[in-house]
């Protein structure tokens, strides 16, 4: 299963990372390279390996329906790099680009 | 709505409906799940995602889910797994859902439809119920050129219901989404509201000529917010597919949305990059052990459910099946029913009221049931004030208008008001004397024997009275206050 | 505050150098003075050259803010609740642990500047029992390296060789410990990130059962195998840290509601009829033999204190670093999705509007090593390679841990393996990524199974520290503990832990 050039690209698609041209066939074969290594797993017969989900069979503890959270020491607008009126600014999504700006 | 008629193709429907659970907490942190509050206020550092924060899961979440996917038929799983579903989206704040995919909560369940409607009835399996949370919320036309995140809503818990593609109309799609609303609703479970984003959906539909077993290339539309625009998007969308089978092409798998302005689907816009979510167990969560005592406790507890309470209602109050279901087809118009028929002892009578005055009243304010101002405890007083003449049925309609608008007690809006009925033959006498004198043209005519002007003269009575007047005793009173003082 | 601080007491300068129960017992009794230790602590970091053009332990510092909670112990001396088991001892968390008032960088430009809202349960824990913050220590960026060159901060280096690295990913704070700037410090183990750079430089280095520390407020690596670990210079003080750090948190739900024991409890108990395991897998033919025969000295030195040496198999041994290095770089993928520039951390603008802003910032913001692994996390956990890499690896880590119940099963009590395959190498001499990999060899599997492990030095090659590995079953910290002091103990006529450089 070599890790082909288009396959970086579609992973640092799937990643959102842009990798430069430049860098994509040396990542393809520094994938391959780790991955190969990977192979010998196959080696190993697990046909009857049940396995466990998450470690800690006991099953998971649940928490009770009230507050208050883990505070905050500082709101979200110290913190993020663009905010407005309490709300976190992005640039606009493609799938919007056409959206008009509501009316005031 | 026109209803489409197509000879050649079958319309074949698979809902995926999304729904909030009623709590108080959002699924895996300790922040208030209500709307409204200012954007970005009901955030912690598990629903904002920062570095290191973790989740916990929401046990009354867990028990809502468990509620109602058993009213759904499904089978609980005693073992259940959490998963990643990861993508990019900046109301998500964490880069993936938590989720659950192939090991859900419940799974393989049903219901019935077409039984209220008196159709054929259809059943319509239920794929699986499963958990999850919700994204926050996209704000995209409020700045200019940018989105605003608001993630007050990320992290609420949310069950995700799959039905099969059972159903073959947009009609049956219509009957499905008021169905689990309403069995949602009666296990309280959720508020399911899709105007206030309780609920929503989205639609699977395909096309295939009748009578063929493979099913068609499938579709998928979001962007529905009404229970009638999922019907219209259905028709729609399934017209354009037919109409592209019929000119020799082939419709893609894709998503599309609809544009309730324009009647129509249009494919979305968003990059069809291949999703690939690359789901895997949530490390951050063990799997979700479920004991089966706890389960069936919670099975149990469930509140009666819409089809057990039709019956019941029949039996034991003998009303008919149409007004049994009128009643039912809300969980709180058939308690509030209940309530008032089991304290006025006329369930006849409480039908009537709260399927009409009850019902157009609280629709006139705009209120939820549990807000009205009118309680059962004092409708079924007014109707026992009905039953025992203390109050005429034109007294009562006003009376109750009082009590909507003060939420007072109706012997107290009698007393205020002098609407409970007057037998008391002195004031009976006073106003059918000055009716008499007032028209004297009417009373003469009267005198001589023109008998069929006694029920002008009783309403003229009762008007004046404002409707307190006792109308059998004006008229025994009428011929001997009219014949003169003896 | 330009002006240069007062030097500290020499009394407190040497308390700083002595265990932590002398250093708690005297500012208990109000003989040393919690800020002063503070001083002395930043003293000697000035000393050995802890700063950025020389050894480069630190991320961030903060002298003010830990003279002020100094300053508060101070203050609350002789009040009735007693001052904890850490009153006043200065210590150096890795910068991947949420702190308040300190930034928490993770060693990368992605969170640089970014100070966390909201603190981690083991940094709670540590201030509740009185330890001062004294900075956050440099790591491998996001726990992911093995030498502490993989920083955006540059690389630590080895307080014992400056040419050498420390280990990684938790190196600066091993250096931090080795260097005597700190008694004691947190680390994080995915693979090893605690056992091996203490393994490095000389110094105690604990990696817990999974579940045993919370992980509420460590940034996570790889959920299924991460945990905060504790550096120590002595068995005594890192037992000590753990039992601090340790117990079930309700905001972690993979803390385990299991009972914390005195460790501490352990430090002169008998080895007398311990059964310690060899497992052979860890002593393979090209072993290092300058590792071979410290290690044989400390299984005679175990021998010697009446416990008995038994050979064993751990057979899926082999396979440990193929499957960590597909589950790890898996969960990283999803984890490190968070970093995205939208609330908090680096935002590169792009023209390519929204996706443009994803890619530019996370392809500035990390690094390569960070870039090879979510890249290669995202590729196994991907549509037609889950069930071949992810799944595949999951099943086989099964075995792994299999591997261990059934030793641990069969009479063992603890198992004794070295801990790295070679000593400290030199600043930029393991260049390809799977060689480098290669160093979390033996500890690795004690993440994939969960079981706890610790890494004590029992001697060196030519000056450089090496260290021994005791692993014991899930929970079973005190027999691990109990393992380590008895080794620590019969060693210390011929080796002095962390003294290489003295
Ligand atoms: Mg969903
Ligand atoms: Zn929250």
């Amino acid at each position: 299963m070599a890790v082909t050039r288009e396959d970086v690209v579609k992973v640092a698609k799937l990643a959102n990372i842009a990798i430069d041209e430049t860098r994509l066939d040396s990542l393809a074969l520094e994938l391959n390279a780790i991955l190969g290594h990977m192979d010998e797993l196959r080696k190993v017969d697990t046909a009857r390996v049940q396995t466990a989900e998450g470690l800690g069979s006991g099953g998971q503890r649940l928490r009770a329906d009230y507050g208050p959270p883990d505070g905050l020491a500082s709101a979200p607008a110290t913190f993020a790099p663009e905010t407005r009126d309490g709300f976190v600014l992005v640039p606009r999504l493609a799938t919007h680009e056409g959206s008009p700006e509501r009316a005031p | 709505m026109t209803a489409v008629t197509e000879r050649e193709y079958e319309m074949v429907v698979g809902l995926e409906v999304h729904v909030q659970l009623k709590t108080r907490t959002k699924a895996f942190c300790s922040c208030s799940a209500d709307f409204g509050a200012p954007p970005n206020t009901n955030v912690c550092p598990v629903c904002l995602a920062l570095p290191g924060a973790l989740p916990v899961l929401n046990h009354h979440a867990v028990e809502l889910a468990v509620r109602a996917a058993i009213a759904l038929e499904c089978k609980v799983h005693e073992t259940s797994v959490f998963a990643r579903k990861n993508y990019f989206y900046p109301d998500l704040p964490k880069g993936y859902q938590i989720s659950q995919y192939d090991k859900p909560l419940a799974e393989k369940g049903w219901l019935t439809i077409g039984e209220l409607e008196n159709k054929t009835p259809v059943r319509v399996g239920i794929t699986r119920v499963h958990m999850e949370e919700d994204a926050g919320k996209s704000v995209h036309d409020r700045y200019n050129g940018v989105t605003a995140i608001d993630l007050n809503r990320a992290g609420v818990p949310l069950i995700e219901i799959v039905s099969e593609p059972d159903m073959r109309s947009s009609a049956e799609a219509g009957a499905y989404l008021r169905l689990i609303k309403q069995i949602l609703s009666y296990a309280g479970v959720s508020d399911v509201s899709m105007e206030e984003g309780s609920l929503r959906v989205d639609a699977n539909v395909s096309a295939r000529l009748r009578g063929a077993t493979k099913l068609g290339t499938k579709t998928e539309i979001k962007n529905v917010n009404s229970f009638s625009a999922v019907e219209r998007a259905l028709d729609s969308e399934f017209t354009r597919q037919v109409a592209l089978l019929k000119s020799g092409g082939t419709v893609s798998q894709q998503t599309m949305l609809w544009d309730g302005a324009r009647g129509e689907t249009r494919p979305s816009r968003s990059k069809e990059e291949s999703h690939d979510y690359r789901y895997f167990p949530e490390p951050d969560l063990p799997p979700l052990a479920l004991d089966a005592e706890w389960i069936a406790r919670v099975g149990r507890e469930i509140p009666e459910l819409p089809d057990a309470r039709r019956k019941r209602l029949v039996d034991e109050y003998k009303i008919t099946p149409p007004d049994a279901e009128l009643l039912t087809s809300s969980a709180g118009f058939s308690e509030y029913f209940e309530a008032v028929a089991r304290a006025s002892l006329d369930p006849k009578g409480a039908v009537n009221w709260v399927m009409g005055e009850v019902s157009a009243a609280v629709n006139a304010a705009g209120v939820h049931l549990d807000e009205f101002a009118v309680r059962p405890a004092d409708l079924a007083e007014l109707l026992r004030m009905l039953r025992d003449d203390v109050v005429s049925h034109t007294a009562a309609k006003r009376i109750f208008a009082r009590m909507v608008e003060t939420g007072k007690p109706p012997v107290q809006v009698a007393a205020e008001e002098g609407l409970q009925k007057v037998d008391d033959d002195s004031a009976l006498a006073g106003w059918i004397d000055e009716v008499l004198a007032e028209n004297p043209s009417e009373a003469a005519r009267y005198r001589a024997g023109e008998t069929k002007l006694q029920g002008v003269l009783v309403g003229l009575v009762m008007k004046k009275s404002k409707g307190s007047a006792d109308p059998k005793k004006v008229n025994q009173l009428l011929p001997e206050r009219a014949r003169g003082p003896s | 505050m330009k002006a240069q601080p007062a030097r500290a007491s020499a009394a407190a300068a040497k308390l700083l150098a002595g265990p932590l129960t002398e250093c708690v017992a005297c500012i208990r009794e109000g003989a040393a003075i919690p800020a002063d230790m503070v001083s002395a602590s930043f003293d000697r970091a000035d000393e050995v050259g802890a700063g950025k053009d020389a050894l480069n332990i630190f991320i961030s510092t903060d002298r003010e803010g830990a003279t002020e909670s100094a300053k508060q112990l101070t203050a609350h001396l002789g009040r009735a609740e007693p001052l904890g088991n850490l009153a006043g001892v200065p210590v150096a968390l890795k910068d991947n642990i949420a702190t308040l008032g300190m930034p928490t960088t993770c060693g990368s430009r992605i969170l640089e500047g970014y100070v966390s809202p909201y603190e981690a349960t083991v940094v709670r824990r540590l201030r509740a029992n009185g330890a001062v913050i004294v900075g956050k220590t440099n790591m491998d960026e996001f726990a992911m390296g093995s030498s502490t060159e993989n920083s955006a901060y540059g690389p630590t280096r080895n307080p014992v060789d400056i040419r050498r690295v420390p280990g990684g990913s938790s190196g600066g704070s091993a250096a931090a410990v080795a260097a005597g700037i700190v008694r004691l410090a947190l680390g994080s183990e995915t693979g090893g990130s605690v056992r091996q750079p203490a393994s490095f430089c000389g110094v105690v280095g604990v990696k817990p059962t999974y579940g045993r520390v919370s992980r509420y407020g460590l940034v996570a690596f790889g959920s299924s195998l991460d945990q905060v670990g504790v550096l120590g210079r002595t068995v005594e003080d890192a037992s000590i840290g753990m039992e601090v750090i340790s117990g079930c948190d309700p905001l972690d739900s993979t803390s385990a509601d299991v009972p914390v024991p005195r460790y501490e409890l352990e430090k002169n108990a008998g080895l007398k009829g311990l059964v310690i395991g060899k497992p052979r897998e860890y002593f393979p033919d090209g072993l290092d033999p300058r590792i071979a025969q410290e290690c044989e000295r400390a299984l005679d030195a175990y021998r010697e204190l009446g416990a008995t040496v038994r050979d064993v198999s751990l057979p899926h041994t082999s396979y440990s670093i193929p499957v960590y290095y597909i589950i790890a770089p898996a969960e990283a993928s999803s984890n490190l999705a968070r970093f995205d520039g939208v609330r908090y951390g680096l935002r590169v603008l792009s023209e390519r509007g929204l996706n443009g802003m994803y890619e530019e910032t996370r392809a500035r913001g990390f690094g390569p090593e960070v870039t090879r692994r979510v890249l290669l996390g995202t590729y196994v956990l991907s549509a037609g390679y889950y069930d071949a890499y992810y799944k595949k690896a999951q099943a086989v880590r099964t075995l792994i841990a299999q591997d261990f119940r059934d030793v641990f099963a069969s009479g063992v009590d603890v198992l004794f393996t070295p801990t790295t395959p070679t000593p400290a190498f030199e600043l930029g001499a393991v260049k390809d990524a799977y060689e480098m990999y290669l160093s979390d060899i033996f500890t690795a599997s004690a993440n994939l199974a969960g079981v706890p492990a610790m890494s004590v030095p029992i001697g060196d090659a030519a000056g450089l520290p090496i260290g021994g590995q005791i692993i014991a079953p899930h929970f079973g910290e005190s027999v691990m503990f109990r393992a380590a002091f008895g080794l620590e103990r019969a060693l210390a006529g011929n080796f002095v832990p962390g003294e290489q450089d003295a």
